[in-house]
């Protein structure tokens, strides 16, 4: 990550999985460091259990809300197959991470197509760098699914300059009272899983 | 100056605070929704959710003509039912300023059609500004207002989804006050009789003249140096798309497009070697150049369908060409029906009877997708009920299918009504069926004259889906649970063998809104792997190993599919 030059992340994954409160916290830190920001997604029909994801860019000055194919410096992934699906987004250098989930579309589970076979070889083929790791799992172990995002921002966050001062005051400013320590605590999990 | 990272739409609610702002209304629609649903936090606006886009923008115009600053905001399609009012505003001006905001949505990412709203600025003389981020979102709303003042007019600020749905950097101002002016009468303003009306247009060609020489001068038009080869024009996002590719270029960008900066335009064409109009959808700013006799390249290379990206652009217009190749045979992830959407048991009832079914706009419109396949039409609001009464008409008795129209309960009260009396009037048949989950469910559950409850949160008379049909004059009116299935079947079933016209409201809160019950299990001794669950399509239910299994992360315990099972295989 170079001061000079913009940082492209696409998230994606399945709707409901918390992809928006991930992308509107790394979004708000980026801000808070100084950094001009964009993120962009799409809320609506897009979103009831469909294919959803978010694009955020930050650096000295950003354009364009949208990361091009080929561009992404990190794609995060909270669903494998969703990680196939925007794998050529990344570019030759960029790094993957995904989650080991799995969620069927519903296309396959009532049979009019089927999964691919060898999604963790074709990730291997076409990414250097690429890190599978069980958020979700993690999360459910944490007593909270839900905290699945927050597993997948701590895993990202070693990758990126930002202190992990500004991730905790960003929970803290961002989730409900009660839920701050449990997302805390996902955080720092997903921290030790890279 | 405080800053914080907003979208477009709560960039627009917030720059219609600080400018004074004292009424705002919308219905639903994205990618519009949430500048009314941010609108809220500024208690010192009254913010309504209005029954349709029409009454939105009568309510807000009214508000306007008594003086205060007011605001209406809709989707696209939201300004053609809107479209009457919008051009008597036109004529009539304003007293208060009056913002339009119209979200289009380039790349159809939950909309019916891709239209181009700019065309209602040209169509219905009245001013257009195009953001092309939240910063600007939140300034040219304020600059909206200030021009619907000086030029007694109503003003469109035309957003997409790009801009709607990404946030960016904003500095934050404090509000200002404009003082409601009040109520006065001038009938030769606002009485459009024939009389009247004609001045008024004549009042409104000398208005878009001084706003015509405002668009050469106003700042937000504005000539951006760089390298004379290239030279691009170009307005909202897609000047930031052409920004990335073109770096060293001249750029005249356009956030007023309409009244079009023509002498603005023809002086940037002449200064550069290679002119390019950069504009999502339509050529609505291509056209206007080519008038000026300037050679311009832009829909010959650019496409007219979908929305642009930076990539789209630089393949269109550089020399330098990208492809990457996705992988191939991931399957689709379409969206659907959420486990233990309502929804879902009506459709089960409709699978596999010989009907003519109109379906209408909302979250129910994907049962027109495998496995339910239980809809023939999706067209705009309302018009699930007068397609089915249209084919009735139009067949009589060489076709004896039942037609019948499927709608949602907020789509209902928009425009669902008067379809209805239209069955009883010209003395129809058709089967209505109100899907009612008591929510405005695909925009993200918003609150309806049948909810009880306004969008500041006051509680309200709740009006009666089964009362209003009756006053329709429609004389069967059923009311069904869509959890009981076998209920849901069978009264499905007898209604659509009598004879119509008949209404079934379907009564069940949308599954997101109501908390989740202990998942369902599959016996599996008992299970034969028959799939009859899986005509549900309910993504909690999977087949492993020629068995139903159930997934506990996303079932919420609805029961659906224990009626359905014949074995009672499931518990």
């Amino acid at each position: 990550m170079s001061k000079k030059e913009n940082t492209n992340i696409l998230i994606s994954g399945v709707g409901g999985q918390g992809v928006l409160l991930f992308s509107d916290l790394l979004s708000e830190i980026a801000m808070n460091e100084g950094l001009d920001v964009k993120k962009s997604e799409v809320h609506g029909m897009a979103q009831r259990g469909g294919s959803v994801t978010s694009h955020i860019r930050f650096g000295p000055k950003v354009y364009s809300p949208l990361i091009e194919e080929g561009t992404a410096d990190f794609l995060v992934s909270f669903e494998k197959l969703e990680a196939l699906r925007y794998l050529h987004f990344l570019s030759p250098k960029g790094v993957l991470l995904t989650d080991t989930m799995i969620v069927e579309p519903l296309p396959v589970i009532i049979g009019l197509v089927e999964m691919p076979k060898d999604i963790d070889e074709r990730i291997k083929n076409r990414v250097k760098k690429s890190y599978i790791i069980e958020a979700f799992k993690k999360a459910n172990e944490l007593g909270n699914s839900r905290v699945q995002n927050m597993v997948m921002l701590g895993a990202l966050s070693n990758f990126l300059d930002f202190t992990p001062d500004t991730y905790h005051g960003a929970i803290r400013k961002n989730v409900k009272e009660k839920f701050i320590d449990i997302n805390i605590k996902a955080f720092e999990t997903g921290v030790g899983l890279v | 100056m405080p800053k914080a990272l907003l979208s477009g739409d709560e960039a627009i609610a917030r720059g219609a605070y600080e400018a004074g702002c004292k009424v705002a209304t919308a219905y639903p629609g994205t990618p519009s929704t949430e500048i009314l649903e941010n609108m809220t936090q500024y208690r010192e606006i009254y913010s309504e959710w209005s029954t349709n886009e029409k009454v939105a923008f009568e309510v807000a115009m009214g508000a306007c003509l008594a003086g205060a600053r007011s605001l209406v905001a809709m989707k696209h399609v939201g300004l053609n039912v809107a479209a009457d009012p919008l051009f008597s505003s036109a004529y009539i001006g304003v007293k208060g300023g009056f913002v339009i905001i119209s979200a289009d949505d380039p790349g159809l990412h939950s909309s019916q059609n891709e239209q181009d709203n700019r065309f209602y600025g040209l169509f219905a003389k009245i001013p257009v500004l195009c953001p092309s981020d939240s910063q600007e979102s939140k300034d040219f709303v304020k600059l909206a207002f200030d021009i619907s003042e000086q030029f007694d007019i109503p003003v469109i600020v035309r957003i997409t989804t790009r801009i709607a749905h990404s946030k960016s950097v904003v500095n934050l101002e404090d509000r200002v006050e404009h003082p409601v002016k009040g109520y006065e009468k001038v009938k030769e303003k606002s009485i459009l009789l024939p009389q009247y009306a004609r001045l008024r247009h004549h009042s409104l060609e000398e208005r878009l003249q001084k706003l015509a020489e405002y668009s050469v001068s106003t700042p937000i038009n504005r000539f951006e140096p760089g390298k004379k080869t290239i030279g691009v024009i170009a307005d909202g996002v897609a000047y930031q798309y052409a920004r990335e590719i073109f770096p060293k270029a001249s750029f005249l960008k356009l956030g007023m497009v309409h009244p079009f900066p023509k002498n603005l335009v023809a002086s940037f064409g002449r200064q550069v070697k290679n002119l390019y109009v950069i504009e999502e959808v339509d050529p609505f700013l291509e056209m206007q150049i080519k008038a000026l006799g300037l050679e311009v390249l832009g829909k010959d290379a650019l496409p007219r369908v979908d929305e642009l990206n930076p990539r789209i652009v630089q393949n269109a217009l550089t020399e330098k060409k990208v492809e990457v190749k996705p992988e191939s045979g991931v399957p689709a992830r379409p969206p659907l029906l959420c486990p233990g959407c309502p929804h879902t048991g009506l459709f089960y009832a409709l699978q596999r009877q010989n009907i003519i079914i109109g379906g209408d706009i909302g979250c129910y419109t994907l049962a027109a997708l495998a496995p339910h396949n239980t809809m023939d039409t999706c067209i705009c609001m309302g018009a699930s009920i007068t397609f089915a009464h249209g084919v009735e008409k139009a067949l009589g008795d060489q076709d004896k299918r039942k037609k019948v129209a499927v709608i949602g309960d907020s789509t209902f009260f928009h425009m669902g009504i008067p379809g209805l009396v239209n069955v009883t009037y010209n003395q129809g048949h058709t089967v209505t069926i109100v899907v009612d989950n008591r929510t405005t469910g695909m925009t993200g559950h918003q609150d309806h004259p049948g909810t009880g409850k306004t969008l500041l949160g006051a509680e309200t008379k709740a009006l009666d889906i089964a009362q209003i049909a009756k006053a329709c004059g429609i004389e069967k009116v059923y009311t069904v649970d869509p959890y009981k299935i076998k209920e849901t079947k069978t009264l499905v079933r007898k209604v659509l063998a009598e004879e119509g016209p008949a209404v079934i409201i379907s009564s069940r809160p949308c599954a997101l809104k109501v908390g989740k019950n202990p998942p369902k299990k599959v016996l599996a001794e008992k299970c034969n792997g028959c799939k009859l669950c899986m005509n549900l399509g309910c993504t909690a239910i999977e087949i492993k190993d020629d068995k139903a299994v159930i997934n506990d992360a996303f079932c919420v315990g609805c029961g659906m599919c224990v009626e359905v099972c014949a074995r009672e295989a499931i518990v």
